[in-house]
C-alpha cells in the first residue's frame, strides 16, 4: 500500500519487491501458466541447489507443503513435472540462474506456433508437425504447461541471499533430526481470475458486460498494433492499384518467457526488427526510390509469438479489403528471422517446397533466390539455401502462403535447427547475441560504441536492401546501398539494454515519456500499445522520415494545411534533442509514411472464441500480484496461546461472579462523611 | 417504584456515563501526547538512532504525565457531577458514592488503553505469519498480551487511589499513582527482556491490588472470611 506498513507488520514480514510472476494464458481450448489461491499460497521455505535436495520436498521432510526456492540450473522439464505431481509442494520460486545455463534452456515448444502455420494434413503433411526439422531442439514446453501452483522469479541476487539466509538460520535440519519451529515461510499471492479455456473466460466476461452494472471481465485478448510503412507514398485510406506491386519485408518484434513483462527476446525478435529497421533507413537514403518499378512496405508483426497475431489480422483485413493494399499487391515476401547468430558468413534462406511445385511459383522463387545470392557481400555476408526438402520455419509468411501462392524466402541464420538455445525465455539477452561493452563506459559512450555484433547485423541489412532494391526494379548500382553500423548500435541499445537514452527520448512525442521507464522487454501484453511499438514506430519515422518546416499546431492538425496530403503521410511532433548548454529540448515535425494497423486477432473480431483457424489466445486478470517471506510458528505454540487465553477468560469471570456475589463481606462500608452528605 | 426505578436509572447511567467518558478522557490524552511526539519526530533527524530513543522515552513520559494530568481533571469533572446529582436527590444522599465511581473511571481508562495496545497486534497476528524473522522473540504476541493485562488491572487500582488520594488530600498517594505509571512505562523500554517489565509490573500490580482493596473497605478478616466462606 501507499502507507507504510506500521511496525509490527515489519517485524513479521519481509516483502519481496523484484519478483515476476508467472500468470495464466489461455487459448481455445486450454489454460496455461500458474494459479495460487485466492488468500495467498504459503509454505516452508526449502532451498533445491541439486537434485538430490529434492527428496526433502517430495518424501522425506516433515513440514509440507514446502515453498521450494530452485536454482535456476535446475528449472528443467524433469524437476518442473516432479513438482508438479505431488501435492507436497505449495509453490515455486526460481532464482534466476547466473551465468546462462550453459546447455541452453528454452520454456518453448519444439515445434513453435505449429497447426497455425501453413503445414497441415492438406498442405504438405510430410512437413506438419515438424516432422521433417525440428526447429526448436531445446524447448521443453514448460511455459505451455498448466500450474496449479504458483511460480515466481526472484530477479534480484540480493533478495534470494536473504532468503537463504533466512533458511540457513531457521529451515537446516540440524543433527540428523528435522529442523525445529520456528520455521522460516514464503507466501506468494497470484490468484488468476480466468479458467478452462477462451470459449469460458469470454463467454463469461460477454455475460458480465451485457447484464451487469459492474462488470467483472476476467480475461483479455492479448492485442497490439502492427507497424508497418512503405518506400513510395500510398493513401493510406483508400485503395491502391490492383496493377501496382508491392514486396513486402517482414519481421516480428514480440517475444515471450515462462514469466509475465520478461521477455528480452534478443536473438528471437530484436536482431530481426533492428536489422529491418536498418535496411528501411539504408533503402530510403537510396537517389532514385520514387522512380522504382514496384513499392517495398516494410511490416513490423506485434504478437507472432502467439500464433501469428499480427500476420494473421493483416491477412484478414487484406482479404476483407479492410487495408489498402490486397493480397493480388503482394509481388514477393522477403521476412528476416532471427538472424544475429551467424555460423561464419552464411545467411540461409528458406521457401516453401510445396508451392514451389507449381511451375509460376517455381519461377518466380528462383528469381526471387538469384537476386538475394547476387547482393551477397564477399567474406561478410554468403546467402544460401537452406534445401528445397525443407519446410519454412516458423515465420509470419507461413500466414500468407495459407491465403495465396505468393513467392517468398524467410532469411534466417540458422540451417536446420535455430542457433538460438535460449529461444523464448528469460535468458535470451544481450550475452546471448555476443554484445560486449567494455568496461567503464558512460550510458552515453555506451550508446555510441560499435559491436561487433552491430556490424554483422549491419552487413546483413546492407544485402537485404540491396537485394531489395533490385527486386523493386531498380537498375542503378547498389554499392551506394550502405546500412549504418552506428545506427544499428544505438538501436540494439536501446532496444535491450536501456530503453531511456538521449537518442530514444529525442526522437518521441513530448507526452510519451513516461515510456522509456523500465528494462526493455517485448511481451505484446493486453494493453496496448506497448513501449516496443511506440518506440518502433517513432524509430522508423526518424530513420525514413523527413522533417518538414511545419509548426507545432500545423503538425498536429495536418489536415488544416494545404499540401500536406494527410492520407498519404503521418506528421509527428517529436520532442528533439536536448541543447548541448541547456535543459530545454529543440522540438520540430517529422513527416513519414508510418502507420499502425490493429493487431488482434480476428477469431475476437468474428467472436469465433474456439476457432481453429485463428490464434485465440487471452490473458487472464487478476487482482494482486506479491511474495513476503516471515517465520510460521509452531501449531502448538499456537494452541497453548489460544488455550491459556481461555483460561484466563474463564478465571476472570467466575471471580468477577464470586466478587460479586460476596461483595459485602469483602468490603465494609467506611463511615466516610465526606463521601456522602453535603 | 417509580422513584426506585429512576434511581436505579440515574444510577446506572452514571456508571455507564463514567466508563465510556473516562474511555474518551484517556484517548484525548493521547491524542495530545501523540501529537507533541509526532512533532518532535518530524522536527528532527530521523536517521539518528539515540536521538529518536530519546525522544521516544520523552513521549512515552509525556504521555504519562498527561494521562495522570487528564485522571485529574476527570475526578474535578466527576466532583461536580455528584454534587448536582446529590442536588438533585430527594434524600440528599448521592445513589453512588465516589469509590464506585474511581473503580469505573479505572476500568474504563484501563480498557480504552488496552484495546489501544492490542487491536493493531491482534490484526497483524490474523496473517500466517509470527513475529521473529529480524531476530525478535517469537513469545511477542503472548508478552504483550500479558502486558496489557497487567496495565488495565494497574489502571484500575490507579483510579481508585488516586481518586482516594485526591479525595481525601492525600498528596502522597497521587504522587505513588504517578511514579507507578512512570515506572511501568519506564520498564517496557527493557523488552525484549521480558522478566524485566514483566516481573516488575506483576509485583507493583499486586501491591498496588492490596493498597486498593484496602482503601475500598476491605481488610484481613474480611478476605479470610470470603475465603473460608468459599471452602
Amino acid at each position: 500500500g501507499s502507507c507504510q506498513g506500521n511496525s509490527v507488520e515489519r517485524k513479521i514480514y519481509i516483502p519481496l519487491n523484484k519478483t515476476a510472476p508467472c500468470v495464466r494464458l489461455l487459448n481455445a481450448t486450454h489454460q496455461i501458466g500458474c494459479q495460487s489461491s485466492i488468500s495467498g499460497d504459503t509454505g516452508v521455505i526449502h532451498v533445491v541447489e541439486k537434485e538430490d535436495d529434492l527428496n526433502w520436498v517430495l518424501t522425506d521432510g516433515p513440514h509440507p507443503p514446502y515453498m521450494v526456492l530452485l536454482d535456476g540450473n535446475l528449472f528443467n522439464r524433469k524437476v518442473m513435472l516432479q513438482l508438479k505431481g505431488t501435492s507436497r509442494v505449495s509453490g515455486l520460486a526460481v532464482a534466476v540462474a547466473k551465468p546462462n545455463p550453459p546447455q541452453g534452456f528454452s520454456p518453448g515448444l519444439k515445434c513453435p506456433n505449429d497447426g497455425f502455420g501453413v503445414y497441415s494434413k492438406d498442405y504438405g503433411p510430410e512437413y506438419a508437425h515438424c516432422n521433417q526439422t525440428v526447429w526448436n531442439p531445446v524447448g521443453s514446453g514448460l511455459s505451455y504447461e498448466d500450474f496449479d501452483f504458483p511460480i515466481f522469479l526472484l530477479e534480484d541476487a540480493n533478495e534470494t541471499q536473504v532468503i537463504k539466509q533466512c533458511y540457513q538460520d531457521h529451515n537446516v535440519p540440524r543433527d540428523g533430526s528435522g529442523p525445529e519451529y520456528p520455521l522460516c515461510a514464503m507466501q506468494l499471492f497470484s490468484h488468476m481470475h480466468a479458467v478452462t479455456s477462451t470459449v469460458t473466460c469470454m463467454r463469461r466476461s460477454s455475460l458480465q458486460s451485457t447484464f451487469s452494472i459492474n462488470p467483472e471481465i476476467v480475461c483479455d485478448p492479448l492485442l497490439d498494433y502492427n507497424v508497418w510503412s512503405t518506400l513510395q507514398p500510398i493513401n493510406s485510406s483508400g485503395k491502391v492499384d490492383p496493377d501496382k506491386e508491392v514486396i513486402m519485408v517482414a519481421s516480428r518484434i514480440d517475444s515471450h518467457s515462462f514469466f509475465w513483462n520478461i521477455a528480452p527476446g534478443a536473438e528471437s525478435a530484436v536482431s530481426s526488427f533492428v536489422t529491418h529497421l536498418a535496411a528501411a533507413e539504408a533503402l530510403h537514403k537510396a537517389s532514385d526510390v520514387h522512380l522504382l518499378q514496384r513499392n517495398i512496405m516494410f511490416t513490423f508483426f506485434q504478437g507472432e509469438t502467439f500464433d501469428y497475431i499480427g500476420s494473421s489480422r493483416m491477412v484478414y483485413d487484406m482479404e476483407k479489403d479492410k487495408f489498402p493494399l490486397r493480397l493480388d499487391n503482394i509481388h514477393s515476401f522477403v521476412e528476416l528471422n532471427q538472424v544475429a547468430l551467424r555460423n561464419g558468413t552464411a545467411l540461409w534462406m528458406h521457401t516453401d517446397p510445396v508451392s514451389r511445385m507449381n511451375n509460376s511459383v517455381e519461377v518466380q522463387v528462383r528469381n526471387l533466390l538469384d537476386i538475394l545470392s547476387s547482393s551477397s557481400m564477399e567474406g561478410r555476408v554468403t546467402l544460401q539455401e537452406a534445401g528445397f526438402s525443407q519446410p519454412l520455419p516458423p515465420s509470419s509468411f507461413q500466414r500468407f502462403l495459407r491465403a495465396r501462392h505468393i513467392p517468398g524466402v524467410v532469411l534466417t541464420d540458422h540451417q536446420t535447427a535455430f542457433q538460438n538455445r535460449y529461444y523464448q525465455s528469460m535468458y535470451d539477452t544481450p550475452e546471448n547475441i555476443r554484445i560486449q561493452y567494455p568496461e567503464g563506459l558512460s550510458p552515453e559512450e555506451t550508446l555510441e560504441y560499435v559491436t561487433d555484433t552491430a556490424k554483422s547485423l549491419a552487413d546483413v541489412a546492407t544485402v537485404v536492401a540491396r537485394a531489395l532494391y533490385r527486386l523493386a526494379g531498380g537498375a542503378n548500382n547498389t554499392s551506394a546501398i550502405q546500412a549504418d553500423p552506428k545506427t544499428v548500435s544505438r538501436m540494439l541499445y536501446g532496444f535491450m539494454i536501456k530503453m531511456n537514452n538521449s537518442w530514444f527520448q529525442s526522437i518521441i512525442k513530448p507526452d510519451l515519456k513516461g515510456i522509456l521507464g523500465d528494462v526493455p522487454q517485448h511481451y505484446v501484453a493486453v494493453s496496448s500499445p506497448v513501449n516496443t511499438t511506440y518506440l518502433v514506430q517513432y524509430v522508423l519515422a526518424n530513420l525514413t522520415g523527413t522533417v518538414v518546416n511545419l509548426t507545432k499546431e500545423e503538425c498536429l492538425n495536418p489536415e488544416k494545411t494545404p499540401n500536406s496530403e494527410k492520407e498519404m503521410y503521418d506528421y509527428a511532433w517529436v520532442q528533439g534533442s536536448l541543447d548541448p548548454n541547456s535543459t530545454s529540448r529543440v522540438p520540430y515535425c517529422v513527416r513519414s509514411t508510418v502507420h499502425l494497423s490493429k493487431a488482434l486477432s480476428p477469431a475476437f473480431e468474428l467472436r469465433q472464441w474456439g476457432s481453429t483457424e485463428y490464434s485465440t489466445w487471452t490473458e487472464s486478470r487478476w487482482k494482486e500480484i506479491r511474495a513476503r517471506i516471515f517465520l510460521v510458528a509452531s501449531k502448538e505454540l499456537e494452541i497453548i496461546t489460544l488455550v491459556v487465553g481461555i483460561i484466563i477468560l474463564v478465571f476472570s469471570l467466575l471471580a468477577t461472579y464470586f466478587i460479586n456475589a460476596k461483595a459485602d463481606i469483602l468490603f465494609s462500608i467506611p463511615r466516610d462523611p465526606g463521601a456522602v452528605a453535603y | 417504584p417509580m422513584g426506585t426505578d429512576m434511581a436505579q436509572t440515574r444510577h446506572r447511567c452514571q456508571q455507564m456515563l463514567s466508563l465510556s467518558h473516562r474511555a474518551f478522557f484517556w484517548l484525548v490524552s493521547l491524542l495530545l501526547s501523540s501529537l507533541i511526539w509526532f512533532i518532535a519526530v518530524k522536527a528532527s533527524d530521523p536517521r539518528d538512532e539515540p536521538l529518536q530513543r530519546g525522544l521516544l522515552i520523552f513521549g512515552v513520559m509525556f504521555s504519562v504525565l498527561l494521562q495522570e494530568v487528564f485522571r485529574f481533571l476527570y475526578y474535578k469533572l466527576l466532583r461536580k457531577a455528584i454534587e448536582g446529582l446529590v442536588a438533585l436527590s430527594e434524600d440528599g444522599c448521592s445513589p453512588i458514592s465516589i469509590q464506585q465511581m474511581a473503580y469505573v473511571a479505572g476500568v474504563g481508562f484501563g480498557l480504552m488503553s488496552g484495546a489501544f495496545s492490542m487491536i493493531n497486534l491482534l490484526a497483524d497476528s490474523l496473517g500466517p505469519g509470527t513475529v521473529g524473522i529480524h531476530g525478535d522473540s517469537q513469545l511477542y504476541f503472548l508478552t504483550s498480551a500479558f502486558m496489557t493485562m497487567v496495565l488495565i488491572f494497574l489502571h484500575t487500582f490507579w483510579g481508585i487511589l488516586f481518586f482516594h488520594g485526591c479525595e481525601h488530600r492525600c498528596w502522597w498517594e497521587i504522587a505513588a499513582v504517578v511514579v507507578m505509571h512512570l515506572a511501568v512505562s519506564g520498564s517496557t523500554f527493557c523488552n525484549p527482556m521480558y522478566v524485566g517489565s514483566l516481573v516488575p509490573s506483576y509485583s507493583l500490580m499486586a501491591i498496588t491490588a492490596v493498597w486498593a482493596y484496602l482503601l475500598s473497605g476491605g481488610s484481613a478478616q474480611n478476605m479470610r472470611r470470603f475465603l473460608l466462606c468459599k471452602s
